[in-house]
């Protein structure tokens, strides 16, 4: 009896072996949910390879988007102007939000803390609640004569699109850059000014090299809610299946062509699947965009 | 302690609503079958499909729920190619469509009934500014094929023509393409899917002609005539004006009773002379003609 | 330039920067809101979209679909968060798992609305319903939420977890009653930036929660009848979905009115729940160390 008692598990051991399974049961619905929207999206989006016999190569090197079959029932279908289009909006509008995103982040964490966070962050979380639709319609009626004017063309295209992009992911890399820059040790901080340093050195040399790992993660982040952004984008790039010339030329996004036509196509015909098609796509663009950029930096941590 | 019973419970219950999900499908079943335990014949409706049909139906369908309680019609948007896919699979009572099934590949149009329940014209809409009122059918077909690219050759001011064209595959574009493009191919241009959106980009971008239905001309666009005559309800009605298509509500061969009684309620004068009217629609019996899936019209 | 120099300067540089952005912000906003004012009034509030303009059931819908999408989604999140953050640290599953989350965080959300549609409204048979949509706006919201809980969780320093190994409690006890109550103000700020987002949702709902409100009854708490407001199974349309049909499809002369209203209802929302959500916040944690 005691000998058992002596070897059985503590309290304290149970304890954590419980809330360890449960965590891992939490994981492992989120995977399973993971695998089935990808295994649902590749069932559907693999069709136009393996039963409507669309050539890969083809679907991903052309730039024409033409559902219906010619006299040999062969489509016409290409990608690239939507890749194109898509990976040049969403950089652009990263390149414009994330710089913006990082300076509200040091002001709220590292210089006016209770005004950061009681002003200053709410209002920029505002910009996560407004619908897309309201973007969009603001893109058409501000913004797209505005360009219009200044640049010539239509005005719709792709700076249209990034602009409105950029106002749309603000919140979210700005909110997750907060919470990373808030992870570095405030003792780190402290060691630094005992040191003589300046608030400003402080925060370059210390605060953001030590939090420049998880300020990429919030990057992704901002970067895949613009991938996946549409009903905003559609209303100023222009809509029109074509390669991009210029900012301002009217083209479209892997995004915007899926909404603008999933309604009115026929489940299992060629012209749906090729719609999943263009959502398994974005999803191996951001699988891969992930990897590049976990490749960069993780040489860049400072440890 | 505390803390962890209620961490642990709040996953608990993420865990049992999961799960219920995949159940509660036979729940929501059951709830329907009890409840029609109680009155005579309780039934759910089931309704989707076209964006543009979709006002009229849920207007008509709580007009109709007033005096049948027991009936639930639920009405619900999705596009003309969503609610034709979904009824020929049977997921739904009812598909709303723009479009002929006959014109849609991959739908077996011979196992769908077709109820129309209204008619829609459609015309060419452009910027206030371009200064064109009336435009010939020629001159129509050539701007949406790219062969006329300035509005001065139309008897405009100077200035470039901007199409705005509807989404590939929607009702909308198919009926205007029907009537006007005679088979050309449209040129490459900006695609649109809601009439919304079309009348905002008309309105704001100078130089641009759309198409859209007839309920949403407003002021600050200018529908255009052509060939003299104007985008009315009456020339419609007679064929004169070109471009206009029907409403379609499909359902399965076999439907059941309640079904049946809405579509009749749709038919009714009730519907076709409040509702229709009201939202903009042109009613099925004031047509003079009939126009077949292969868009061959005919006197009534 | 000496470095005190640099850093008057980048400082200078930064409050500018901040300033400009929340002055354009403001314009932004203000100008929704002076649009849409006229339009608000009491009954506005109060009354349904069947006897004209009101939006009350929209209202209200967006707030229950908002309560159900946290229960589902932020035990599951949180439970991840911990798992990838504390146990499973650095391992190969936590790597793989965490790119799994990331990528399902790009997809549109008509893909999610139409993978909720097929799935669970058609093949599960839950019809259109605020379940139906709220586990949708569950998948839309799991990657950012998990993320951002994980960030939270990481704020706090690694030193609590040995301190609390070395005093020989479980790692179980040192996360719930040290870790999670430290890590509380970011949580809230996950649980507000995932709330944003599923008040501004439209695309994933269209499908799922549907795009018609039935009239609700407020007095019936009967959860299985149809009209009842707190029916799970009903159809639901939010405020979001509500601004996207009127202004894509909306006919009658009052569409812009009651868009322009619905856009100044749908900021009033976000910004209380946002103080709300951070009240609560500073509440609970003062509550824990004293």
């Amino acid at each position: 009896m005691k000998e058992d008692k002596l070897f059985a598990r503590s309290k304290e051991i149970r304890q954590d072996n419980w809330g360890r399974l449960l965590c891992y049961i939490s994981v492992t619905i989120l995977l399973l949910l993971v695998v089935t929207i990808v295994y649902f999206i590749s069932s559907k989006g693999l069709q136009t390879f393996t039963k409507n016999h669309v050539n890969v190569w083809s679907f991903l090197t052309t730039a024409d988007w033409n559902t219906s079959l010619d006299a040999h029932g062969h489509a016409d279908i290409g990608a690239l102007a939507l890749i194109t289009t898509s990976f040049s909006t969403t950089m652009l509008a990263a390149a414009m939000a994330t710089p913006l995103a990082f300076v509200i982040a040091i002001y709220v964490v590292a210089l006016k803390p209770k005004f950061g966070q009681r002003f200053v962050q709410p209002v920029i979380e505002l910009l996560l609640g407004i619908p897309s639709v309201v973007y969009g319609f603001i893109g058409l009626t501000v913004l797209v004569p505005i360009i219009r004017g200044r640049f010539g063309g239509t005005g719709f295209g792709i700076l249209a699109g990034a602009l409105i992009l950029a106002l749309m992911i603000l919140p979210t890399i700005t909110s997750l850059s907060i919470e990373s820059l808030r992870s570095v040790d405030p003792s780190y901080q402290k060691f630094a000014y005992t040191l003589g340093c300046t608030h400003w050195q402080m925060i370059y040399h210390v605060m953001l090299r030590i939090s420049a790992k998880k300020l990429m993660i919030a990057v992704i982040y901002g970067i895949a809610r613009a991938f996946g952004e549409a009903l905003a984008v559609q209303m100023v790039i222009g809509n029109t299946v074509q390669m991009p010339t210029s900012l301002v030329s009217p083209t479209a996004t892997l995004t915007s062509k899926l909404t603008t036509d999933i309604g009115n196509t026929i489940d299992g015909t060629l012209p749906n699947n090729a719609l999943w098609t263009l959502a398994l796509i974005l999803l191996l663009i951001s699988l891969a965009f992930n990897l590049i950029v976990k490749g960069f930096t993780r040489g860049g941590e400072a440890k | 302690m505390k803390r962890k019973l209620a961490l642990g419970s709040l996953i608990a219950a993420g865990l049992m609503l999961l799960g219920a999900c995949s159940g509660s499908g036979s729940a929501s079943n059951g709830s329907s079958s009890s409840s029609s335990s109680k009155k005579a014949e309780s039934a759910k409706i089931m309704v989707v499909g076209s964006t543009a049909l979709q006002p009229l139906v849920e207007q008509a369908a709580k007009d109709f729920q007033k005096e049948n309680s027991n009936i639930v019609v639920n009405v619900q948007g999705g596009g003309s190619g969503t609610g034709l896919s979904q009824v020929s699979q049977g997921a739904v009572t009812i598909g709303n469509s723009d479009i002929f099934a006959e014109a849609k590949d991959g739908i077996d149009a011979s196992k769908l009934v077709d109820h129309k329940v209204a008619v829609v014209g459609m015309g060419p809409v452009v910027n206030k500014e371009v200064g064109v009122k009336n435009i010939t059918m020629a001159q129509l077909k050539d701007i949406f094929t790219g062969k006329i690219t300035n509005w001065k050759d139309v008897g405009g001011k100077d200035g470039a023509i901007t199409v705005i064209n509807r989404a590939e595959g929607s009702g909308t574009r198919a009926t205007f393409e029907n009537a006007v493009l005679d088979g050309a191919k449209a040129v490459k241009s900006q695609e649109q899917d809601s009439n919304g959106t079309v009348q905002q980009i008309v309105r704001s971008t100078p130089g641009s002609i759309s198409y859209l239905a007839f309920s949403y001309f407003k002021d600050d666009i200018q529908p255009l005539s052509i060939d003299g005559v104007e985008p009315t309800d009456k020339n419609v009605t007679t064929n004169e004006w070109k471009i206009w298509s029907y409403e379609h509500m499909y359902t399965q061969e076999k439907i059941d009773s309640a079904t049946k009684k809405f579509l009749e309620y749709m038919d009714s004068k009730d519907v076709q002379s409040g509702p229709v009217k009201d939202l903009g629609y042109i009613s099925m019996h004031d047509m003079k003609v009939v126009k077949d899936a292969k868009n061959k019209v005919s006197e009534k | 330039m000496n470095r005190y120099r640099t850093d008057k300067f980048a400082r200078g540089l930064i409050y500018t920067i901040v300033g400009a952005i929340i002055a354009l912000i403001a314009i932004f906003i203000g100008y929704l809101l002076v649009q849409g004012w006229s339009t608000i009034s009491w009954s506005f509030l109060t009354t349904a979209s069947d006897d004209g303009l009101g939006i009350r059931d929209q209202l209200f819908n967006s707030l229950y679909l908002l309560i159900l999408t946290l229960l589902l989604s932020f035990p599951i999140a949180l439970g991840s968060a911990i798992a990838l953050t504390i146990y499973g640290k650095k391992s190969r599953f936590a790597a793989i798992a965490e790119m799994a989350i990331q990528a399902l965080s790009s997809l549109p959300s008509i893909i999610i609305g139409l993978f909720g549609f097929l799935l669970l409204v058609l093949k599960f048979k839950i019809g259109f319903s605020v379940l139906s949509g709220a586990i949708a706006l569950t998948f839309f919201n799991l990657p950012i939420l998990t993320q951002s809980i994980s960030l939270a969780i990481a704020t706090v320093p690694e030193a609590r977890m040995t301190a609390g190994v070395s005093l020989g409690v479980s790692k179980w006890h040192t996360i719930t009653k040290v870790i999670l109550p430290e890590a509380m103000p970011g949580m809230i700020s996950g649980i507000v930036l995932s709330a944003g987002r599923v008040f501004g949702e439209a695309a994933a709902l269209i499908y799922t929660a549907g795009q018609s409100a039935p009239k609700l009854d407020y007095f019936n708490w009967n959860i299985f009848d149809a009209n009842s407001f707190l029916n799970p199974l009903r159809p639901a349309e939010t405020l979001a979905v509500h601004i996207w049909k009127v202004n894509t499809e909306g006919l009658g002369a009052n569409a812009e009115a009651i868009s322009k209203g619905t856009i100044v209802i749908l900021i009033l929302t976000i910004l209380a729940f946002n103080l709300l959500a951070r009240q609560l916040s500073r509440r609970l944690q003062r509550k824990i160390y004293h």
